[in-house]
Formats: structure tokens, sequence, C-alpha cells
């Protein structure tokens, strides 16, 4: 079971590109239909679960599963599974990138790719926003944030992410606590 | 220590990284940018690389950034550090708190917390794609080609999709963009 599970997660980790959402999806085909190791509802939760705590997505997934299964155990073995594979590319890849850029035709490769990074970035963040609820306080949060953000970019100042958003963080809680703490249960929806 | 610092630093970026991959990205740029450990350009030639490689983009940034500055073993570190948070919320979800997160005061804070995100993702694009064109925090020095390419690659972006009905992957966006680099920055 153990080396199964390794196994599989090894195998999620090192053919899905582009991050999360493209791992759910293969989690998803993987461990609920073909092994069947955990139900669709579960899958469902986890990756509700995964949007409200931090860290890698697809790591939550693999934790989940991995517990579920074979315990804490397997839990470590599952996540192991999924970090191994592109701990070794990268590795690899660590060692060589700056002679690699050193070629002439590859640094003017990266030139252009520089420019794609922004850009998808800020799709990404674009997505977002399009899926926000159409809300004043969400709304107003947000663009606070990124005034204040594009600002400490700017201007470089030495004031750090994490810190605007524990400023979110005890805004909403007493906006919240403020109002009474009242009527609707279960918070935000999707 | 190098090794000490990457532990926190990167402890740090799993235990705050909300929204995936894109929210890591900022957060990460501040620990690296803060310690100094890579330049603004080498970071986005990673978050490149890792966008094109398989697994987690936050693993294999952490990996990278490990490995540039410590080696191996701070490659292990920083991998190691960005995991743990997820890995032990998840557990303490499913083991303890099954009703932490409808907890309506943990709600609360989340619903703080993800348009905060949201703004510091849009604002790291918007501060990037800037950069890269007119130098803002380097004496505005613009860059005419860098122009030109930003314009033609946001157009491929952002009207590939009405017309293709799909999003371009971004690996295949990272492929054009490199083409791009090679001819524009070639001639």
């Amino acid at each position: 079971m153990l080396l199964d599970l390794f196994l599989t997660f090894a195998k999620i980790g090192f053919f899905t590109f582009g991050g999360g959402y493209a791992m759910i999806s293969m989690i998803e085909n993987i461990c609920v239909e073909r092994k069947q190791w955990i139900t669709h509802d579960e899958m469902m939760n986890v990756t509700v679960i995964a949007e409200s705590t931090p860290g890698p997505i697809a790591i939550n997934c693999a934790t989940f599963v991995g517990y579920k299964k074979a315990g804490f155990l397997g839990a470590i073995i599952a996540t192991l599974g999924i970090i191994v594979p592109s701990f070794i590319v990268i590795y690899i890849i660590s060692m060589f990138l700056d002679n690699f850029l050193e070629i002439t035709i590859i640094a003017n490769a990266f030139k252009g790719i520089k420019i794609a990074v922004g850009i998808l970035i800020l799709d990404a963040g674009i997505t977002m926003v399009k899926k926000m609820q159409k809300k004043a306080f969400p709304q107003t949060i947000m663009i606070c944030s990124l005034i204040a953000m594009l600002a400490i970019n700017i201007f470089a100042w030495n004031f750090s992410s994490i810190a605007l958003m524990l400023i979110a963080a005890v805004v909403s809680l007493s906006i919240y606590v403020a109002k009474g703490a009242p009527e609707q249960k279960g918070g935000a929806k999707k | 220590m190098i090794y000490l610092d990457l532990l926190l630093g990167f402890l740090r970026v799993g235990l705050f990284a909300f929204g995936g991959a894109y929210g890591a990205i900022p957060l990460i740029r501040d620990v690296v940018l803060s310690y100094g450990w890579l330049t603004d350009e080498a970071l986005t030639y990673m978050i490149a690389v890792s966008e094109s490689t398989p697994g987690p983009i936050m693993v294999n940034l952490a990996t990278y950034v490990g490995s540039s500055q410590a080696g191996f073993l701070g490659a292990v570190i920083a991998t190691f550090a960005v995991v743990l948070p997820s890995f032990v919320i998840i557990l303490l979800v499913m083991i303890a708190l099954k009703n932490l997160l409808k907890n309506r005061y943990t709600q609360a804070i989340l619903r703080g917390v993800k348009p905060c995100i949201i703004g510091i993702i849009m604002a790291t694009g918007v501060f990037m794609v800037l950069n890269n064109t007119i130098g803002l925090n380097k004496n505005f020095d613009c860059d005419i080609k860098a122009i030109i390419l930003t314009i033609v690659l946001a157009t491929l972006m952002f009207v590939s999709k009405p017309i293709l009905k799909k999003k371009i992957s971004p690996i295949m966006f990272i492929v054009v963009a490199a083409f791009c680099g090679i001819v524009v920055y070639g001639l």
C-alpha cells in the first residue's frame, strides 16, 4: 500500500505541469476514478479545504489521500511522492541554469520569457478578480491591498505582504465582530 | 546561518501562501529579495522554469532557491520548509479541527485575507509588467523591444481566449515568448 501510494503520487508529481489546479484533475482521475481510494465528495471537500488553507494545493490533496489510506505514515509517503520528482528535476536544472544563461540565444529567449511571466501573473490575478464576489467589502480590500502592494514594490519599502494579509485579516474580523457577529451562518459562499 | 534563514524564510512562505502558486509568488519574491538570495531577474527566470517543469510551482521555487544558496542540503531544507505548514494543517484539520474552517470567525478572517491576496497578486503582475517595460525602479529606463514584446504577448494572452475558445496554456505561452525573445533580441 505504501509503495503504491508513493509511486502513484510520484507519477502525478512527474506528469503534471502548470501547478496546483492541473494536479487536482489528475488526482481526481487517478485516486477517485481508477484506484477508488477516496470518493468524489471527499475530493471536493479536500479541494475546498485546500483553498482555505495555505500551501501548495497538490500537497494538501496528497496529504489528505495518504492519511485516509494509511494514516500518518501514508500522509508522509504520499506527500513525499508528489515532491520527489520535481525536486530532482529542479535540482538538476539549478546546477546548469547559470551556465545555460551565458549562451546568447538562451539569454535572449529568457528575456522574452521574463515578459511572459509578468503577463501570466497579471492574468492569474485578473481571473481571480473576475471570480470574486461583486460586493463592496471584498472589492475594497482587494483595491486597497493592490495599491498598497504596488507602492511597496515601486518604492521598495521594507514592508512584507504577510503584514498586509494580517492587516486584512484583522480588519475583516473586527468588522464582523463589530457588526455583532450576526445572522448568516456558514460565511462566504463561492 | 543560511540553513536557518532558508528554513524560516520558506516556512513563512508555506504558512501564508493561500490561493495556490500565484499567491505564493509575491511571498517568495518578498523573502528572496529581502534576504538578497536572488536578483529580481533571476527569480523571474526561475518562475518560468517552475511553470514549465512538473510539480507544484511553490515546491520547484523552494528547491531552486535552496539549491542556489546552499547546495543539496539547502534545497532539501527549503523544500521541507515550504511543504511542512500545509502538511501539518491538513492533518490537524482532518484529525482534530473538522469544524475550524466552518467556524464563522475563521470565515470572517478568510473573507478579508482572500481578496487581499488577489490584490497582492494583481499588484505583483502590474509591477512586473511595468518594470520590464518602462523600468519603474530602474530610473525609468525604457526598453522599446520589451514594450513591443509586451504588447504582442498580452494580445496573445487576452485575445486568444475568445478566438480559440480556450486559454493558451502557460507552458505554450512561455515557449512562444522564448521564441519571440530570440527573434526580437537576436536581431
